[in-house]
């Protein structure tokens, strides 16, 4: 067990050094340091010493993997990529071209994501799973029927429209919740939570549903089932004590995985809601072409993926007892 | 006689459809008119092919049918536990009351020990349940009773397998707890669904000596579904023979199989290896069970039939009784309008066969010489290899598979290999194809050595020796076409063209007995013979000189492995090919193989002539494998 987790850490080194490499090709390939200067700057100011000024202060002005005018292992280190990628596997996430630091901004932003991605994946789980058993429950009938049709409905539906429908109707017309915005005290906060995980429960509803009854239904037609219906269980009994597990297991390698991830909050909820988290920060970021937030929320989140395929299969061997990890 | 236990009074079963040209819903018949009587301490077989609803009736008892499954008709009358109280109908009785009596009364087992287990969940705890339910323990009164089960169904140690998830269990060892389970809540009947077919032949003789002993005990009544005869002839004490939805012919065991009155049962019996005549072809019964919704309205067997005759096709037989029986539970009857037709009495015999093929003089075809493999125990990780540096130590010596086992093959001659699972028959046939690394010793195959220290044979080789596998449901690629199939043999070996083109193609699939229109269908258009048909034809494409055969006809029903065995002797007779034939079944070895290996825990413990070895076994595993088989008697 422990030698699988060390092989498995071991194993994500070069992974992330590859998502490093390759964000830092595609960000300067797209976006040389000059394009940068003359983002920041603005385009009235720009002169030749102004860009060779905003360069060097931010150290852009190094070539971007081997410097030949520099002797010995400072070929290497004395480069962009050196100083700015591979210093991530420190934890230094630097600065932001505002000059802001990047490592204090996430932790700050942190948790407003994770009241918002928390709450969603916990109702959003034990919701979507007692629905699909409900289904299953009643399988064939009209009740099944009619709940399959509304996911397939549900899945339809971008959730953009969810999100502007429901400030509509909740905010702008029956004025129950603010439209937008946030409040760190936990006794407000929740006023402006609520529309927010909601609206993100209800876009992800229809397909969960629909995939775990698909699975619930796989289980129960296999022979074990059949030897718990001769023992003379209920319905319901077989279907909380046999099905319920073994059905669990494949839900599981879908959900473990994102649950590091949770910290990376949500695109687009965050930024239709104005949440200050880190998912809107992404997207400012790539807005203002500031790719030091780029790198480093590339770099987590990649991280942060790693770490729950690890978990993944952790959890594996706690619900399923044939698989051991050597 | 006392009352009986369970009485089944005509019942039929339909399965609802659409009709594939109107569209409108039908009922197609599954089960039609299904009665006989069952009582406590008897064990009463329903025997047939697979298809003609023996698990329906088992399953339709038990009210577990499929969900487009319809009752039409009949009674199942479930004899009270305590006197004074009127029988139940259980086909009318609530769900919930139907609830009370699965499992406490009516007990089942099924033929997947492996797949009929909750996989998750422990032994004992599976077993537990059934206490808690119907027998109102609690946990841990249920715990202690658990483990007086599991010894009593003698399993070595109860604790650890009460404490074991099913898949830590052998085949076996999982079926004796299916039996645990069934025992729990103390039922008076066990429908045993085909309890030993997927196990070996020892395990076989053992799990169904623990069911009739633990039935003498208890004086349970036991249904027993099975297509093996001689499983009925040594277990059964009434047996009723199923085709088609209906019983053709039921009666006492010995009776039936002595003086089979209905042509199903005589052909069946007639195609058994063991019955047949030597120097002549196993006696086969041509076609298959036709499949559900296309019964022939008046006698089912008709089509199939050796002697009918054109009455046969006008009016339903009628159940003629036989004489001798004493007591009506003893009657012998069967479903067939010429019963007691003396002039029907033997089935057409088979054809002879052409003389034995094998000969002796020539040099072997393939040599086997000291072959051994072994399989390495740990993963060859990267962990492991920096601890193996670390230790400087060399990987744990694990036991060969196969162990340095020699033996010869000539032209035209069959050798069958025996042995229980696991005693590395398989792996020895995976060694001599290269499908395997082997440790050491060396195969030679025409003169050309393929296995050997340093052995690349040249490109080309496996023209010479082709294989056909056990299942013929896995082991056909489920997206090609047959013609694919056929042909991409020869293609990779870079055989001439003309060697599989559609004429050729159509000359492979006439030697083993298929149309031409096969070759643009896709294999799972076929029924499991016709599969191993195709595997046969695919083997054959590239004209091989030995062939593989492992466990050909183990999957497949006996009228469809005479079919088989007999295209393989035909097959045989015409080309002089060489088997190597890997069985457990010795009534195929008796007909097929010209000499015998007998394989235990990797070596070969006896080895010779056919005839000789079985008569006069001389090793004590010999003699106790043969002693396992049940035979007819």
């Amino acid at each position: 067990m422990f030698a699988y987790i060390l092989r498995r850490v071991l194993y994500a080194i070069p992974i992330l050094i590859g998502v490093n490499l390759i964000t830092f090709a595609l960000f300067f390939m797209v976006n040389s340091p000059d394009d940068m200067a003359r983002m920041q700057l603005g385009v009235k100011r720009v002169t030749p010493e102004a860009i060779q000024q905003w360069k060097a202060e931010r150290g852009y002005d190094k070539p971007l993997f081997l410097n030949e005018t520099s002797a010995g292992v400072a070929q290497i280190t004395d480069t962009i990529f050196y100083s700015k990628s591979l210093t991530l596997f420190a934890g230094e996430f630097g600065r932001s071209e505002d000059g802001r630091e990047i490592g204090r901004e996430i932790r700050e932003r942190m948790g407003p994501s994770l009241a918002i991605a928390i709450p969603t994946f916990l109702v959003g789980l034990g919701l979507t799973v007692s629905l699909s058993l409900f289904l299953v429950l009643f399988r064939g009938t009209w009740l099944d029927r009619t709940g399959v049709v509304l996911c397939v409905g549900l899945m339809s539906i971008s959730s953009l429209f969810f999100i502007i429908g429901g400030q509509f109707i909740f905010a702008r017309m029956l004025q129950l919740v603010p439209i937008s915005g946030y409040e760190s005290n936990p006794l407000v906060a929740w006023h402006f939570l609520i529309l927010p995980v909601t609206v993100a429960v209800v876009a992800g509803i229809g397909s969960s549903t629909r995939w775990y009854r698909t699975l619930f239904l796989e289980e129960i037609g296999k022979d074990y089932v059949r030897t718990a219906r001769a023992k003379g269980l209920s319905d319901t009994a077989v279907l909380f004590r046999h099905v319920l597990r073994n059905g669990l297991i494949p839900i599981l390698t879908g959900v473990v995985v994102v649950i590091p991830t949770l910290f990376m909050g949500s695109l687009l909820i965050e930024s239709f809601f104005g949440i200050p988290g880190l998912g809107s920060y992404t997207i400012d970021a790539i807005a203002a072409q500031d790719f030091a937030v780029v790198r480093a929320m590339v770099f987590l989140g990649s991280g942060l993926y790693l770490l729950g395929l690890i978990l993944t299969d952790l959890s594996y061997t706690l619900v399923d007892p044939r698989i051991r990890l050597k | 006689m006392s009352k009986p236990l369970l009485q089944v009074r005509n019942l039929s079963l339909g399965f609802a459809r659409r009709d594939e040209v109107s569209e409108s819903p039908r009922i197609v018949d599954a089960l039609s008119a299904i009665s006989f009587q069952l009582h406590a301490g008897e064990t009463l077989a329903l025997l047939g092919e697979s298809g003609c609803g023996k698990s329906l009736t088992a399953l339709a008892l038990m009210r577990l049918l499929p969900q487009q499954a319809r009752f039409q008709s009949g009674h199942v009358l479930l004899e009270s536990s305590e006197s004074g109280v009127r029988s139940e109908d259980l086909l009318r009785v609530s769900e919930d009351r139907m609830r009370q009596i699965r499992g406490r009364r009516m007990a089942m087992i099924f033929q997947e020990p492996a797949t009929s287990l909750n996989p998750v969940m422990r032994i004992g705890e599976q077993i537990n349940e059934v206490l808690r339910l119907h027998r109102g323990l609690t946990t841990a009164a249920g715990d202690a009773e658990v483990l007086a089960l599991l010894d009593q169904v003698g399993l070595p140690d109860p604790a650890r397998a009460a404490a074991a998830y099913p898949f830590e269990l052998s085949g076996g060892m999982k079926q004796r707890a299916m039996i645990a389970m069934a025992l729990a809540g103390d039922p008076d009947i066990l429908l045993a669904d085909e309890p030993t077919t997927a196990l070996d032949v020892t395990l076989q003789a053992q799990i169904l000596d623990l069911i009739r002993d633990l039935q003498q005990q208890r004086q349970m009544g036991v249904l027993l579904i099975t297509h093996d005869l001689a499983v009925v002839s040594a277990r059964a004490d009434r047996v009723a023979v199923m085709y088609a939805g209906q019983i053709v012919e039921s009666g006492p065991v010995a009776q039936v199989l002595n003086q089979p009155s209905h042509p199903y049962t005589r052909a069946l019996l007639a195609s058994l290896p063991e019955k047949a005549i030597p120097g002549k072809a196993l006696t086969q019964l041509a076609g298959r069970v036709p499949p559900l919704g296309s019964w022939p309205m008046t006698c089912r067997f008709e089509p199939r039939c050796a002697i009918r005759e054109p009455h046969c096709l006008e009016e339903s037989p009628p159940w003629v009784f036989l004489p001798g029986a004493e007591t009506p539970h003893e009657q012998h009857h069967a479903l067939c309008w010429r019963v007691g037709d003396d002039s029907t009495a033997p089935v057409d015999a088979g054809e002879p066969l052409s003389a034995s093929t094998q000969s002796t003089g020539s040099p072997p075809v393939l040599q086997v010489v000291d072959l051994s493999v072994r399989y390495e125990s740990a993963s060859k990780g990267l962990l492991y290899r920096l601890r193996q540096l670390w230790h400087r130590a060399e990987a744990l010596p694990s036991s060969p598979v196969v162990d340095a086992i020699s033996f010869d093959l000539r032209p035209g001659e069959t050798l069958a290999i025996v042995g229980e699972s696991g005693c590395g028959k398989t792996t020895t046939a995976r060694a001599i194809l290269r499908l395997i690394e082997s440790e050491s010793g060396q195969v030679i195959l025409d003169g050309k050595e393929i296995v050997g220290r340093g052995i690349r044979p040249a490109k080309g080789w496996r023209r010479d020796v082709q294989m056909v596998f056990q299942d013929p449901f896995a082991s056909l690629d489920p997206r090609q076409r047959i013609r694919q199939i056929l042909s991409e043999g020869p293609r990779a070996l870079g055989l001439s063209a003309t060697d599989y083109d559609n004429n050729a193609l159509i000359r492979l699939l006439d030697r083993v007995g298929l149309p031409p229109e096969a070759l643009n269908r896709f294999p799972h258009e076929f029924s499991g013979g016709q599969r191993q048909r195709i595997a046969i034809a695919r083997a054959l494409a590239v004209s091989p000189k030995v062939l593989i055969c492992d466990e050909p006809t183990s999957a497949l029903d006996v009228s469809v492995q005479a079919q088989i065995l007999n295209l393989l002797q035909k097959l045989q007779a015409e080309t002089g090919i060489a088997y190597l034939f890997i069985t457990h079944n010795f009534g195929v070895v008796r007909y097929l193989a010209d000499r015998v290996l007998v394989m235990q825990s990797g070596r070969v413990v006896e080895a010779g002539n056919t005839e000789q070895l079985l008569k006069n076994p001389q090793h004590a595993y010999t003699r106790a494998l043969l002693a396992s088989v049940p035979v007819l008697s």
